[in-house]
């Protein structure tokens, strides 16, 4: 980098927002501790960019007050307008920025040794400098495309399902690897001037990877997908960390890694499935091929009217909603929250089971229900709640399926064979809240539906729940 | 090369602490975690404040705008984001009807 900047000052702002940065995320252990984790964070950061301003020597200010301004604009007006059943969108999005940021911080890295023919350490592109910049900028090309296919499926402007060609893994491979053998070029040329096609070739074949390997992910990995998207743009910043020989992006670049990378695996392990056969897999497209895992095979059911599930749930003693994507779709939560009040005002206990996978993104049904005024207490992890099935009276499912599907547990040939689930048929009852007989995600019918125990009630989630809340209340 | 090294070591052990602090969080805050940590990889703004500080060539110039917005996104978004559904997670409701 140009100034080269060796102030004993700026470095030591940097090692204070690096600290506050990890005292933020310790904070987040706890929800009585996470606010002001976050805010011990952004005081982080605000340390960190003051100090870059200050101390760095910036020449053309206009460049960054134009961005700063833009930027704040619209990051305030987005995080204060999206509505908390969007959040997977916005995640993926803000994700997004994050990586192109880092992509585009290597290119004009990049573009400045090549005007000046060195840097300003007196060499030209060294072959660490350069083989940080051409993976940060892959790296963050890929995360961002990624992030925006990720978004556009999310906010369902195109499908959920996975999309899948003839070849497709052959193309991604063949585009991969032209995308590393690119960067090998440019590394070991590292003399200058050097051509700058192969550099934007390269960015072009790493933002279309990014739009190739999400397409074939369907809705219901985007947990997984979301988790591995912001690990990417982690090692995209810690590697432009490493390119411009700043240690405060290496650092926060590490941490973000960290926790993608976790939260990846702590996915793909609620859904006993590898990371490999989540991006391969093209999970959900069973049914568009299959006629055999079809929604059309007939099941055996029994529907129920609103007024007996509305009596059986308010003689219960214990009641555990099972909430899923099709609570958020039908914004049920705050009619869900209404419903357990009025069954809590009668004495039934109300408890929520929350699958690690539920919803688009780790912990989504948490948010939800938090926003409807649902104590966190309430809500159990999955390992937490399993053992009280069985004392339970009612499990009422609310747009959920695939994580209740008992064939995971004992139909080898099923494909969610293995995935953990919750014991919802060993509850005294089962009421399912479904919108038609439509299969679950995974496009397998789930056998729950014809256990004698469960009963089906067709509507949409949210006018079904309203309906329970006046029908209890007259109960 | 050296430096690199040097690099790197504060890379992993960084990796490390990540791990350690992030295995603490509990599901519920999983959402949360993931849009502060957005707010926290944000930090890439340093990187772009110190390229579009630079005098430069027109196109270096335009990427460097763009870096500085999707990265000042990033923090702002990120941070308010994380504020807003931290905000809601009580540990009990407070006046029940």
């Amino acid at each position: 980098m140009t100034q080269a900047v060796t102030s004993v000052w700026l470095d030591l702002a940097y090692l204070i927002t690096g600290i506050l940065f990890i005292l933020g995320l310790r904070y987040l252990s706890s929800p009585a501790t996470a606010r002001m984790g976050n805010r011990i964070a952004a005081v982080g950061m605000l340390i960190g960019l003051l100090a870059t301003l200050l101390g760095s020597g910036i020449v053309s200010w206009w460049i960054v007050a134009l961005g700063v301004v833009l930027g704040t604009l619209v990051g305030l007006f987005s995080a204060l307008r999206v509505k908390m059943t969007a959040m997977p969108q916005m995640v993926a999005l803000f994700n997004g920025a994050g990586g192109g940021a880092a992509a585009l911080v290597s290119t004009a890295d990049f573009l400045f040794v090549m005007e000046n023919g060195g840097t300003a350490r007196g060499i030209a592109l060294s072959y660490d400098q350069g083989v940080t910049i051409v993976l940060s900028a892959i790296i963050g090309s890929v995360s961002f495309a990624g992030s925006i296919i990720a978004f556009l499926k999310l906010q369902e402007v195109m499908t959920g399902r996975p999309i899948t060609y003839v070849g497709q893994q052959v193309v991604n491979a063949v585009i991969a690897l032209s995308a590393v053998a690119l960067a090998a070029f440019i590394v070991t040329l590292h003399g200058s001037p050097e051509p700058l096609w192969p550099f934007f070739t390269m960015l072009a074949a790493a933002l279309a990877l990014g739009v190739l390997f999400v397409l074939p992910i369907g809705g219901a990995d985007m947990p997984v997908i979301i988790s591995l998207l912001n690990s990417f743009t982690g090692l995209a910043v810690a590697l432009t960390g490493l390119a411009l020989s700043n240690n405060v992006l290496i650092i926060s670049g590490a941490l973000v890694g960290a926790s993608g990378t976790l939260l990846t695996i702590l996915m793909g392990r609620a859904m006993n499935r590898s990371l490999a056969n989540v991006l391969f897999g093209a999970f959900g497209a069973v049914s568009a091929t299959s006629p055999a895992a079809g929604s059309g095979a007939a099941q055996n059911v029994r529907s129920a009217t609103v007024d007996d599930v509305a009596t059986m749930l308010a003689y219960a003693g214990q009641v555990i909603v099972v909430p899923g994507y099709g609570m958020a779709v039908a914004q049920a939560q705050h009619s869900v929250k209404r419903l357990a009040d009025e069954l809590e005002k009668r004495g039934v206990t109300v408890k929520y089971a929350i699958h690690p996978v539920a919803g688009r993104m780790p912990g989504h049904m948490n948010v939800l229900l938090a926003e409807a005024n649902v104590p966190y207490p309430a809500l159990y992890d999955m390992d937490d709640i399993n053992p009280e099935f069985p004392q339970t009276d009612v499990a009422l499912v609310i747009g959920a399926n695939d994580v209740t599907n008992p064939a995971a547990r004992n139909v080898a040939s099923s494909p969610i064979y293995g995935m953990p689930i919750l014991d919802v048929d060993k509850a005294s009852n089962v009421v399912v809240l479904k919108r038609s007989m439509r299969s679950g995600f995974a496009g397998i019918n789930n056998p729950l539906y014809e256990m004698p125990n469960c009963q089906l009630l067709f509507g949409d989630a949210k006018a079904s729940v309203d309906d329970l809340v006046a029908a209890v209340k007259a109960a | 090369m050296q430096h690199l090294l040097a690099e790197l070591t504060v890379f992993i052990l960084a990796v490390f602490v990540g791990f350690e602090v992030i295995s603490k969080v509990p599901t519920t805050l999983h959402t949360p975690l993931m849009s502060a940590t957005n707010a926290i990889h944000g930090i890439v703004l340093v990187g772009a404040l110190l390229v579009a500080g630079a005098a430069f060539p027109p196109l270096g110039a335009v990427f460097s705008i763009v870096a500085v917005m999707l990265a000042t996104i990033n923090v702002v978004g990120g941070f308010a984001v994380t504020e807003r559904m931290l905000q809601m997670f009580k540990p009990r409701t407070t006046v029940k009807k």
